[in-house]
């Protein structure tokens, strides 16, 4: 087959499918976002004649338009752009979760720094004040008193793009000091890895302990239900054990899975590629947003 | 091997790099962006953005 995968950036985990692409005989075209224009006509000469296109952007704008571009151009995408608009934006992804009755933190949305202190004292402290759009834990702020509270809202409000007037608070998940990472396609687990710190931040990105985790049925089922909830695809569901079961807190349409390459004995890149090619043969079939 | 565009150093490369891969120059610390490979071309790397991420 002839995968366009597009990319900002080719990190490790670009190589790794790249190189299982390379290795298994299908012709690929690498396509940069940032130096290729699309419009309404022909695709692009690089996406051209591709029979699936992988969205691999770092940059979520220009994942979220140069998938529905793909589409525009009838060339199968992975992620479908309905998944990444619903993954990308934190205020989708707990609606798409709730309505489907994957259970997710708490969550309240504000649109101004009153309404968001109001949200933030009926939580009490600590609770959560997250972006709507971003990732790698940046931005994230624990909530530890009624005084912290107030800056960060006339921080946000000051400062920041319009979309952090979007004041996203969640409930703080005393979690135990871990949180858990499944890739799945189409809702079905390919590996996993719990990702330890001290921080209240466990983020592989911002220096994690991984080590691998073996997915139980309850963790299946929360991890179908929501990849069925956002759409399906190539997901990074993450997970909190909150003590009586879990809570999904994530679902990542650009999911990064070095780490969890590194941390679980699957071969991740074999696995991802197997999918694909399902994929492309038609085999594969995207679900319903239910957001 | 590759000369950094900002220090002007030798950059080392190993074999199997990609357009598109960042490199770091071990002189000055740049990020660098290789833009080619045939033969090797390098333009300082973008700046992370908010939006950046999985």
């Amino acid at each position: 087959m002839k995968v366009a995968l597009l990319y900002t950036r080719i990190r490790k985990d670009e190589k790794l499918l790249l190189s299982e692409l390379r290795d298994r005989g299908h012709e690929v075209s690498k396509v940069d976002v940032k130096r290729t224009s699309f419009d309404l006509g022909d695709p692009p000469a690089d996406l051209a004649g591709a029979d699936l296109a992988l969205d691999r952007c770092m940059a979520t704008s220009q994942s979220r338009y140069a998938a529905r571009f793909c589409r525009h151009y009838g060339i199968p995408v992975v992620n479908d752009p309905e998944t990444a608009a619903v993954c990308s934006d934190k205020v989708r992804t707990s609606l798409a979760l709730d309505e489907a009755g994957v259970p997710t933190p708490d969550t309240t949305v504000a649109f101004d720094t009153e309404s968001a202190l109001d949200a933030m004292e009926s939580f009490g402290y600590p609770c959560v004040l997250k972006p709507v759009v971003g990732s790698w834990g940046r931005l994230m702020a624990k909530v530890d008193s009624r005084s912290a509270a107030e800056a960060l809202v006339e921080h946000k409000a000051t400062l920041g793009h319009y979309e952090h007037k979007v004041f996203y608070v969640q409930a703080f998940v005393d979690k135990p000091g871990r949180d858990l990472r499944v890739l799945a396609t189409d809702g079905e687990p390919v590996a996993a890895m719990a990702r330890s710190s001290d921080h209240w931040l466990t983020n592989a990105a911002k220096g994690a302990d991984t080590e691998t985790f073996a997915v139980d049925d309850r963790v299946a089922d929360l991890v179908a239900r929501a990849s069925r909830a956002v759409g399906g695809g190539l997901l990074g569901v993450d997970l909190m054990e909150t003590g009586e079961g879990y809570t999904v807190h994530e679902v990542n349409h650009a999911v990064e899975f070095k780490a969890l390459d590194g941390a679980s004995n699957v071969d991740v890149p074999g696995r991802v590629v197997d999918w694909l090619e399902s994929v492309a043969a038609g085999s594969g079939h995207p679900e319903e947003v239910s957001a | 091997m590759a000369s950094c565009i900002q220090c002007g150093d030798d950059v080392s490369l190993h074999e199997s790099v990609e357009v598109g891969e960042i490199v770091d120059c071990g002189t000055c610390g740049v990020e660098l962006e290789v833009v080619g490979d045939d033969p090797v071309n390098l333009a300082e790397a973008p700046e992370l953005e908010e939006d950046w991420g999985e």
